[in-house]
């Protein structure tokens, strides 16, 4: 056992870097009440006239659409072919398995700008112009690696038996699959969902390489914060991206029971 | 039912790696600015003859391994409370802890510290109060270390404490028999079994600092003296100058080229961390 003092400055420890993790995220959503357009501390006084001023500004509106749309469309594109590698994967074996493994977790293992400019040089290189298609391919292929890691995870985790039971009885394939595997799977399938849209809608390293002349909404806020233009409307649009990212994770985790977030392999 | 998903990743994703591999081997034609596929080491040769260039990947992999360091520092005796002294429940409660800044958005906690370090932000405010000289330290090497440190902790956290979670406690216990104290059993079996974790958590933090872009753009800038970091005053790393390479010079195989240095620099890193047993602790 740690000694009452050893143990008493662990603790210390620990909250002082919970309060480093967690003080700047809380700090956000407060200037967005900043009464000031200058951003200093403390407030000036508290207003929510920014609320209005940004809900009404066409870039965020478009951008906010756009981030919509692609990160919809990779989510959906994702949950197909990330279910089916997870699956492929987890009941096969063979030969090469493990190279076909690591392919689906290098989106995630390599730095975004690798990722991006490998995109970029792809979609010139095949004169594809940049559009939401391209933004939508980006987000998909790291997307994918988000639910194949959630879904193979539940795969691991369940028995084969019960799939076994259900083939012996009589079932057909997809009678097996809809009232057996579904059921046992279908948690770990939403949640990496809710992650890879978590995930895509914040998304800005490969994107800004793979986005044409229309700005997703975390790309506005790269372009306002860099310019130092808007930052009242940036400080609004922050605290709700940080809401969207944070409650599908939120409710992944209860589905998952904490595990399905752990991510070790990497961001982005 | 492989054939879809890797049908995607063979055809769009290592074909666009693969094109990113021999992009590099080309050049631009300065007048026209298009790609040229004349095959040559140019880009290479003036990535390694070039001192400036030198100078910025040195600075990069510098910056990226004193983050490395500082949250292997911080997250250590985090790790060690979570995995040994916590119990079950806030086990369960600091892991989500940990892992929910990671998935809140990247540039709002970016964002975050520009509201903090900035000259009338919440830092010189608290040291003024504290009747303390303004730190100032707002766009400069050090607001890069804090904000690099800060973002990537997590990844450094889980699995330090997954390795020293599968410590049996029976070792401890051994270990205090025999007579050491806490603190040895700790330096000599904790420290040891644990570093696995730490190398794995260290691939996170040292490969996506030497890939950012977006940091060095918002919260670095002209440094000099102690808020320098001692990585001289410039604030050029290559995540910027790839950056730049591609949206205002136009010169993607520039660009391609210099991605190949943290490519190379991580296989290395990886083939170094696999003698380590880090794989296993992924």
């Amino acid at each position: 056992m740690e000694s009452f003092w050893a143990r008493f400055a662990l603790r210390l420890w620990v909250v002082l870097i919970l309060l480093f993790l967690f003080l700047p995220l809380v700090l956000i959503p407060l200037y967005a009440f900043n009464s000031s357009n200058i951003e200093s501390w403390p407030l000036a006084g508290l207003t929510t006239k920014w609320f209005a001023t940004t809900w009404n500004d066409p870039d965020v509106q478009t951008g906010f659409a756009l981030s919509l749309r692609a990160g919809l469309t990779a989510t959906a594109l994702a949950l197909v072919l990330g279910s089916c590698a997870a699956f492929a994967i987890h009941r096969m074996t063979f030969f090469g398995r493990d190279v076909v493994s690591l392919l689906f977790v290098l989106p995630l293992a390599l730095p975004g700008i690798v990722t991006g400019l490998a995109l970029n040089s792809f979609f010139h290189f095949t004169g594809i112009s940049l559009s939401i298609w391209t933004i939508v391919v980006g987000h998909t292929t790291f997307c994918i690696v988000i639910v194949y890691n959630n879904v193979l995870a539940r795969l691991r985790r369940t028995q084969g038996s019960l799939i076994e039971a259900a083939m012996d009885l009589g079932a057909n394939a997809f009678q097996t699959f809809r009232d057996v595997t579904l059921p046992l799977i279908g948690t770990a399938i939403v949640s990496g969902a809710m992650l890879a849209f978590a995930l895509s809608f914040d998304e800005v390293i490969v994107t800004t390489f793979t986005a044409g002349a229309q700005n997703t909404l975390p790309m506005w806020i790269f372009g306002a914060i860099r310019l130092g233009q808007k930052l009242p409307e940036v400080n609004v649009v922050v605290s709700f991206v940080i809401l969207v990212t944070i409650i599908p994770v939120v409710i992944a985790a209860r589905l998952t029971g904490g595990s399905g977030i752990a991510r070790t392999t990497g961001a982005r | 039912m492989l054939a879809p998903p890797l049908g995607w990743f063979v055809l769009i994703y290592m074909a666009s790696l693969a094109l990113l591999l021999v992009t590099a081997f080309w050049q631009i034609n300065f007048f026209t600015t298009q790609i040229e596929q004349v095959w040559n080491l140019d880009n290479f040769r003036t990535i390694v003859s070039d001192p400036t260039y030198r100078i910025i990947i040195g600075r990069t992999v510098a910056l990226a391994a004193t983050v490395t360091i500082t949250d292997a520092v911080i997250a250590f005796p985090f790790a060690y409370y979570m995995a040994r002294v916590a119990s079950r429940r806030i086990q369960t409660l600091l892991f989500a802890a940990v892992l929910l800044p990671l998935w809140a958005s990247y540039i709002a906690r970016i964002y975050s510290w520009i509201l903090i370090l900035n000259h009338s932000g919440v830092l010189n405010w608290s040291l003024q109060s504290l009747n303390l000289p303004p730190a100032d330290i707002g766009y400069t090497n050090v607001a890069m270390w804090i904000v690099f440190s800060y973002i990537w902790l997590p990844f450094m956290i889980i699995p330090t404490y997954a390795a020293m979670e599968r410590l049996p406690e029976s070792l401890m216990e051994a270990a205090a028999d025999l007579g050491a104290r806490r603190w040895r059993a700790v330096r000599d079996i904790v420290l040891p079994l644990a570093l696995p974790g730490v190398v794995a958590g260290s691939i996170f933090t040292f490969s996506l600092t030497l890939g950012d872009y977006i940091t060095p753009i918002l919260v670095g800038g002209e440094s000099s003296g102690w808020r320098s970091l001692g990585l001289g005053t410039g604030s050029t790393f290559i995540g910027n100058v790839v950056y730049s390479n591609v949206g205002i010079a136009n010169n993607v195989p520039f660009a391609a080229a210099l991605t190949m240095i943290p490519v190379a620099i991580m296989t290395l890193y990886l083939l170094g961390a696999k003698r380590l047993g880090a794989f296993e602790a992924l």
